[in-house]
C-alpha cells in the first residue's frame, strides 16, 4: 500500500484548480457581459464537460492536445515534450473537467453582486479595472470560493479524461511512475487488493469531503461580511 | 460658479417619454414628482450611467454629454458625488476605506486623515474602522455623505437618500447637506417626492410628471398650497 497516488491527485488538483480559477474567472466575467455575441452558445460550450461523458471529452482533447494534432505538435516542437501520457496531460484533463464547476459557481458570485455597488464605486471615479479588483471580484469572494472548491473536488475526483489523456501511470513532481488516486483504486479493487482500495477509497473521500465542508463555512463566513 | 445646464430625451417604453431642459445654479435644485416619473433616470444621465436618445449635459464650460457631437465623458471622469437610495456603501470596506475610495484628488498619504476629518465632523469618526452592516441607518447616511463629498465634487447627485430616515434625523441631515453644498458652492440635484424635504432643502424646485416639466421656480413659489405629489 503506497500513499504517492493520494499525493499525486493532490499536486494534480491543486495545479488544475488554480488554472480553472484563472481561465474560469476569466470565462465567467465574459459570460456576464449581455453584449456578447453568440453568448448562449459560449455558455453551452463551457459547460459540456456536465453532460458529456468523461471518456467521450477525453477523447476531444487527446484528439485536440495529443501527438497528432497541430497544438501537440507545436508544443512538442516548441518545449521537446508531449502534452499527453503525462503529468501535464492529467492537469489539462482536471482542469477542462472542473471549469464548468468554476464558471458557474464564479457567475453565480458576479450576479449576487448589487449593480447599485458598481455604480457607486464608477461615480467615485474608479475605472473599469478598479471596479473590478476593488469591488466586483472581493464581493464574488463567496461563489469564487465555492467555485475553486468544487473545482478541486471534481479534478481529485477525475478519472475517465485522466485514464485517457494521461495513461494509467505518470511521473507527478516528485513522484515516479504512479496514478492518481481514482485510477490507483480503481486498478486495486480489479486486482483483489481490496484492503488498499478501501484504504484509498475512505481517505480520499475523507480530504475531498473535509475541503468541501471547509468551503462552505468560509463561504458562509464571506456572505456575513 | 458653475451652472449645470442639461437636455435630456429619452424614450421609456411606450407609456411616457422623458422629455426635460434643467438649468441648475450653485445651490440645491430639487426636482419632485411621483413615483416614476423620471426623477432618478435624470440623474442616471446626469452621472453617465445611463445614455439618453438625445440629449446635452454641460457643467460651465465642461460637455459631458453631447449625443449630437458624439460626446460622452465616461462616469470616472465626470467629477460629481452621487448618493444612491439604498446609499450602496460597500460592505466589504470600513467607514474610512469608504470614504477615500473617491479621494483620487488628494495624496495618498493624506487621504486617511482627511477622510477621518470628514467623518467627525460629521458626526461619525467613530465607525472609521468599522464594517457597513454595523451602522445604523442615519449613521449610514452620513457615512454615504462622507464618502460622496470627499470627491471635493463640482456637482452633487442626491436620489432620495433620506426616505428611510425618521423626520428628525432626516431634518437634522438636511441641514448638514444644505450646509456642506453651500461650502462648496457647486449644483446639487436632490431627487425626491416629499414636498417636506424639498421645502427644507430647495433653492429651486422642478416638479415632473410622466417625464415633462410641469411647474419651475423658487422653492417658495412653486411649492406654495402644495401638500402633496401623489394627488
Amino acid at each position: 500500500m503506497t500513499w504517492a497516488p493520494l499525493f499525486l491527485s493532490l499536486e494534480i488538483a491543486t495545479i488544475a484548480m488554480v488554472l480553472s480559477m484563472i481561465i474560469g474567472t476569466g470565462l465567467a466575467l465574459l459570460l456576464s457581459w449581455r453584449k456578447l455575441p453568440g453568448r448562449d452558445f459560449v455558455d453551452a460550450l463551457v459547460s459540456a464537460p456536465l453532460v458529456l461523458p468523461p471518456t467521450v471529452l477525453g477523447y476531444y482533447l487527446f484528439t485536440a492536445i495529443g501527438p497528432n494534432s497541430w497544438i501537440g505538435r507545436a508544443w512538442e516542437w516548441l518545449f521537446g515534450s508531449r502534452l499527453v501520457f503525462n503529468f501535464k496531460g492529467a492537469v489539462i484533463a482536471a482542469t477542462v473537467g472542473s471549469l464548468p464547476l468554476v464558471v458557474r459557481s464564479v457567475r453565480v458570485g458576479l450576479d449576487a453582486v448589487e449593480p447599485n455597488l458598481i455604480a457607486a464605486a464608477r461615480t467615485l471615479g474608479a475605472r473599469p479595472r478598479r471596479v473590478l479588483v476593488t469591488v466586483t471580484l472581493p464581493l464574488a469572494g463567496p461563489g469564487m470560493i465555492a467555485g475553486a472548491m468544487l473545482g478541486f473536488a471534481r479534478a481529485l475526483g477525475d478519472y475517465g479524461m485522466t485514464q485517457v489523456v494521461a495513461g494509467a501511470r505518470i511521473d507527478g513532481l516528485g513522484l515516479v511512475n504512479t496514478s492518481p488516486a481514482s485510477i490507483y483504486t480503481y486498478d486495486q479493487f480489479i486486482g483483489g487488493h481490496d484492503d488498499a482500495a478501501r484504504a484509498m477509497a475512505i481517505v480520499t473521500t475523507i480530504v475531498g469531503v473535509t475541503i468541501l465542508y471547509v468551503a462552505n463555512r468560509m463561504t458562509r463566513r464571506l456572505q456575513r461580511g | 460658479m458653475a451652472e449645470l445646464v442639461a437636455e435630456i430625451r429619452l424614450a421609456r417604453g411606450a407609456e411616457f417619454a422623458l422629455e426635460v431642459e434643467l438649468r441648475c445654479p450653485p445651490g440645491v435644485t430639487c426636482v419632485m414628482g411621483p413615483s416614476g416619473s423620471g426623477k432618478s433616470t435624470i440623474l442616471a444621465v446626469l452621472a453617465g450611467l445611463q445614455l439618453p436618445d438625445r440629449g446635452r449635459v454641460a457643467l460651465g464650460d465642461a460637455v459631458w454629454l453631447d449625443r449630437a457631437a458624439g460626446i460622452d465623458v465616461p462616469v470616472h471622469d465626470r467629477r460629481l458625488a452621487y448618493m444612491f437610495q439604498g446609499l450602496a456603501l460597500f460592505p466589504h470596506l470600513s467607514g474610512l476605506h469608504n470614504v477615500t475610495y473617491g479621494m483620487h484628488h488628494v495624496e495618498r498619504a493624506a487621504r486617511p486623515a482627511k477622510a477621518q476629518a470628514l467623518l467627525d465632523r460629521l458626526g461619525v469618526g467613530h465607525l472609521a474602522r468599522r464594517r457597513p452592516r454595523t451602522f445604523s441607518g442615519g449613521e449610514a447616511q452620513r457615512v454615504a455623505l462622507a464618502r460622496a463629498l470627499a470627491r471635493s465634487p463640482e456637482l452633487v447627485l442626491l436620489d432620495e437618500p433620506f426616505s428611510a430616515l425618521d423626520r428628525e434625523l432626516r431634518a437634522q441631515l438636511i441641514a448638514l447637506v444644505r450646509e456642506l453644498v453651500g461650502e462648496l458652492g457647486v449644483p446639487a440635484v436632490h431627487v425626491t417626492h416629499s414636498v417636506a424635504e424639498a421645502r427644507l432643502l430647495a433653492d429651486q424646485v422642478i416638479r415632473l410628471e410622466h417625464g415633462k416639466i410641469i411647474d419651475r421656480g423658487a422653492a417658495d413659489v412653486v411649492l406654495r398650497g402644495v401638500t402633496s405629489l401623489e394627488e
